[in-house]
């Protein structure tokens, strides 16, 4: 049994300790918002946040996060920087297939959390693990800025 | 039923494994309540309208879409035809995958079959969503006009509310849903005039942002059935080598696999879950035959390719007399073209759900070929084509991939459930690497072009020879093979618009070639675009010319290229010099334009190169003439997409063959774009009041010959290879 903290819920779970995070939360806990897309730590589809931070999951194991606070996508709309980067993806309608889009909004957030003016290049450093094979690139980057700007107006 | 099972756990284990399920085929077991909720299935009660048409007492409006949503949009811009004519509130319009049924969902220019692709969703539905529209939009009329007892012709529709201005009544759809759904369907509805759109031509936003930032939205690779399977599966390592034996000691004893069983196109592991199976697949022990397998590499089928070149091929286009031309000519110039294979590479690699039932068998997958994968699933089980219930999900891109004219991971999928009598229903998970080695690919080409100019400086003769694989051939498209050419491997040069008097296009298709391949975004545009372009450019400019002047003198005839290229040219200021770039960089634009299905795109791409050959697109300006632009929004963003898929392909994309062997497995192997490569992208939308056309793929073809013409302008040489090399982009 390997004991992680889920989206705030204390999780147990029974499964071999070389078990990628990724397929944990996904075949055994049922959070199917964070995807496979590489296996690698080369695409970013399956990041989540690892005590806020974004980490690949699919080269992640299970007992390495043992204890750990883990959020994934299914539960980023509990923070303001979460909910702000949601409304600026819909507000953009950023997504094409969406298969990327968790990974990219959990980076997204993860840059956003410690650095609330991001300048193209922050950007570029934060997302360049992140593919999208639509290519929805343009709009990420007007939805991060957006986001940044809708936070700044709130704090006011 | 025998299933050539090679390994099987004992019996205890297997049920054990099946999570109490009874052995034989299982019932077919519905998406819970949280699944369904998760696709958007409402729980009110709702009444059918037509085929494509459900309204709710709670006056959710479901539009039913035969087309698969992958990413171009698909579900938004079928609604919006749809809600457009019925007047609906666009808040409670929502969507559904229509189920596999060719009779009454086909793809209108598909003839009996129902499918996406070709850029035909938006094409097709448009006058048969209108349609549905105006005629359940008729039968609401026709409700009111009963219950309030006033004449039809008084009442009024806006947003969802249906009104009679004199009686000052009022009522929302949902409460006329039950009696409009009971009215006659009236034949002769108008529909309405252009001008008086609200939704088409606007702002709809998409249907499917809201679930696809928050985790909801369901793709196959989320699907969980009660004692489902996950089988990952070891394939042959060269294309045509067969299965000679295997040991799967190793395999079994990894905890959570359930079975192995050899399949035609491998060995399947099946386990509990994923991790447990793709570790068991990589504990096969596997001896494969690979004597007849295919063993020829990237180089050596690109030489036979060249050797091809040198003889004539069958003529796909012949105008005038080519060879007079060029006897006559005052200047021939030539150039050459190479074109690698190309994985599509979706972000979901292929998958597939499919299950048993008693009434036949059920699939989940991001459908894009509903009635061939029936047809092929109906074979491997012995089924009517009517058993086989497909469930369309999202798919997480495709770019062709999912359009299979083999029904490869579907039937692969359904072998696998074969092999296992259909005890349990099984989730097909092809790893990245699998994905990536799993072939059908664009095909590879070569092309080899000729201009003749003659003395009185006009370009007075093309010739264009094209090699490569079909596509088609042995395909259910086959049909659209005629005297030996497939249409799709010319496309984009048999019809070349440029008004050149004698003109020939010929064409080699190698069939010793075991390579699968496959329509990949823009099939045959994603090279003839490039080769035609391109080689037009360093005709303009041996001849002097300027390149877009050169085009639009060419393309007197075809006013819509002609439309595009002029409003890209202004809108990039193509008039005005380019900024000079850093001091040791240089800079270059370019221009392409190419229609594709119907659509015309043309782009002017900004290049700065560093010295030791960095290429970077700076900008790239779009003009898009698609007809009536149902979503303009989504056609912006089918645009800019498009320039960062087909970049990818212009600075990396290549599947390399040595010895038979897909050498790259994952994205180190075959990179894709990143965030910090992508251009700024500007899209311009010629107003057209043409009947709309499709936009998922026509932003691809004249990006990478656009690139190179700025490159051409930068260095005065233009990449006669894609990807580009960085050795050839050198100061
Ligand atoms: S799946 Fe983890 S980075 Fe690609
Ligand atoms: S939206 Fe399709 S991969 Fe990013």
């Amino acid at each position: 049994m390997i004991a992680l903290v889920v989206n705030g819920k204390a999780r147990q779970l029974d499964v071999a300790p070389d078990t990628p995070l990724l397929w944990a939360l996904r075949d055994t806990l049922q959070l199917t918002g964070t995807k496979y897309g590489c296996g690698q730590a080369l695409c970013g589809a399956c990041t989540v946040h690892v005590d806020g931070v974004p980490t690949r999951s699919c080269v992640t194991t299970v007992s390495a996060v043992a204890g750990r606070k883990i959020t994934t996508v299914e539960a980023i709309d509990a923070g303001k920087v979460g909910r702000a980067v949601q409304d600026a993806w819909r507000k953009l309608d950023v997504v094409q297939c969406g298969y990327c889009q968790s990974g990219q909004i959990m980076s997204a957030v993860a840059l956003l959390t410690t650095n609330r003016k991001p300048s193209d290049a922050d950007i570029d450093n934060a997302m360049a693990g992140n593919l999208c094979r639509c290519a929805t690139y343009q709009r990420i980057r007007a939805a991060i800025q957006e986001a940044a700007r809708n936070l700044a107006g709130s704090k006011a | 039923m025998s299933a050539p099972a090679i390994e099987n756990l004992s019996r205890r284990g297997f049920l054990k494994g099946m999570g109490g399920l009874t052995l034989g085929f299982c019932i077919a077991v519905p998406l819970g309540p949280a699944a369904l909720a998760k696709i958007g299935v409402s729980q009110a009660p709702t009444f059918g309208f037509n085929a494509f048409l459900r309204i709710g007492s709670d006056d959710t409006v479901t539009v039913i879409s035969k087309h698969l949503e992958m990413g171009q949009g698909t579900y938004t811009g079928l609604a919006t035809i749809l809600a457009e004519e019925l007047d609906a509130d666009w808040k409670t319009v929502k969507v559904e995958g229509a189920p596999a049924d060719a009779s009454r969902y086909n793809n209108l220019f598909w003839g009996p079959a129902q499918g996406t692709g070709g850029s035909t969703a938006i094409a097709n539905s448009w006058g048969q969503l209108r349609a549905a529209g105006a005629t359940a939009r008729a039968m609401l009329v026709a409700a009111a006009a009963k219950r309030w007892q006033v004449p039809g012709a008084e009442i009024t529709m806006r947003d969802g509310v249906v009104s009679h201005a004199a009686s000052k009544r009022r009522a929302r759809f949902g409460e006329l849903a039950e009696a409009a759904a009971q009215e006659k369907l009236l034949i002769d509805v108008a529909l309405k005039k252009p001008s008086e759109f609200r939704l088409v031509g606007r702002h709809a936003p998409r249907k499917d942002s809201a679930d696809k930032v928050n985790g909801k939205a369901l793709f196959t690779q989320d699907v969980q059935l009660p004692g489902m399977l996950v089988a990952v599966v070891a394939h042959p390592p060269r294309f045509g080598a067969v299965l000679r034996g295997v040991d799967a000691t190793a395999a079994k004893r990894v905890k959570g696999v359930v079975e192995v069983v050899q399949i035609p196109s491998g060995v399947a592991v099946l386990a509990n879950d994923t991790w447990a199976a793709k570790k068991g697949r990589d504990a096969l022990k596997l001896d494969w035959d690979e004597s007849k397998a295919f063993k020829l590499g990237s180089d050596e089928i690109l030489a036979k390719y060249r050797e091809l070149a040198k003889k004539p091929g069958l003529v796909a286009h012949n105008a005038g007399d080519a060879d007079a031309a060029f006897a006559k000519a005052a200047r021939v110039l030539r150039a050459e073209f190479d074109f690698p294979y190309l994985a599509h590479a979706a972000m979901e690699p292929m998958n597939c759900v499919v299950q048993r039932t008693a009434k036949g068998c059920e699939v989940w997958n991001g459908e894009q070929l509903h009635t061939g994968d029936q047809h092929a699933l109906a074979a491997v089980f012995g089924l009517k084509v009517e058993q086989v219930k497909i469930n369309m999900l999202y798919a997480g891109g495709s770019f062709g991939r999912r359009a299979n004219v083999k029904s490869d991971y579907v039937v692969e999928a359904a072998n696998i459930v074969k092999a296992i009598n259909g005890r349990a229903p099984v989730k097909l998970v092809w790893l990245r690497e699998d994905d990536m080695r799993g072939g059908y690919y664009r095909p590879m080409f070569h092309h080899a072009l000729e201009a003749a100019i003659d003395a009185e400086g006009r370009l007075a003769g093309w010739r264009h020879r094209l090699v490569g694989q079909s596509i088609l051939k042995g395909s259910p498209f086959e049909g659209m093979v005629k005297n030996g050419i497939d249409a799709v491997s010319v496309e984009g040069a048999a019809n070349l618009p440029y008004a050149i008097p004698n003109l020939r296009v010929d064409l080699h298709t190698p069939e010793d070639i075991a390579v699968p391949v496959l329509w990949w975004r823009s099939v045959g545009s994603s090279h003839t675009a490039y080769s035609t372009e391109v080689f037009l450019d360093q005709v303009a400019r041996a001849m002097g010319r300027d390149p877009v002047a050169l085009r639009l003198e060419l393309l007197s005839k075809h006013p819509r290229h002609a439309a595009v290229l002029r409003l890209a040219a202004e809108k990039a200021g193509w008039d005005k010099p380019l900024a000079s770039g850093k001091a040791g960089t240089r800079r270059g634009r370019g221009v392409a334009v190419h229609e594709s299905f119907q659509s015309y795109v043309a782009q002017v791409a900004e290049v700065t190169l560093a010295a030791d050959g960095a290429l970077k697109v700076d900008r790239v300006v779009c003009a898009v003439d698609c007809g009536i632009a149902v979503n303009p929004d989504n056609v912006r963003a089918q645009v800019e997409g498009a320039v960062g898929f087909a970049l990818s392909a212009v600075l990396y994309g290549e599947i390399a063959l040595k010895d038979g062997v897909v050498t790259a497995g994952n994205f180190d192997g075959y990179p894709i774009l990143r965030i910090n490569e992508m251009p700024k992208v500007e899209v311009h939308i010629l107003p057209s009041p043409a009947d709309p056309t499709g936009i998922g793929e026509p932003g691809v073809p004249p990006l990478a010959p656009a690139v190179a013409n700025a490159v051409g302008a930068a260095t005065g040489k233009y990449p006669g290879r894609l990807p580009f090399r960085v050795e050839d982009l050198k100061a």
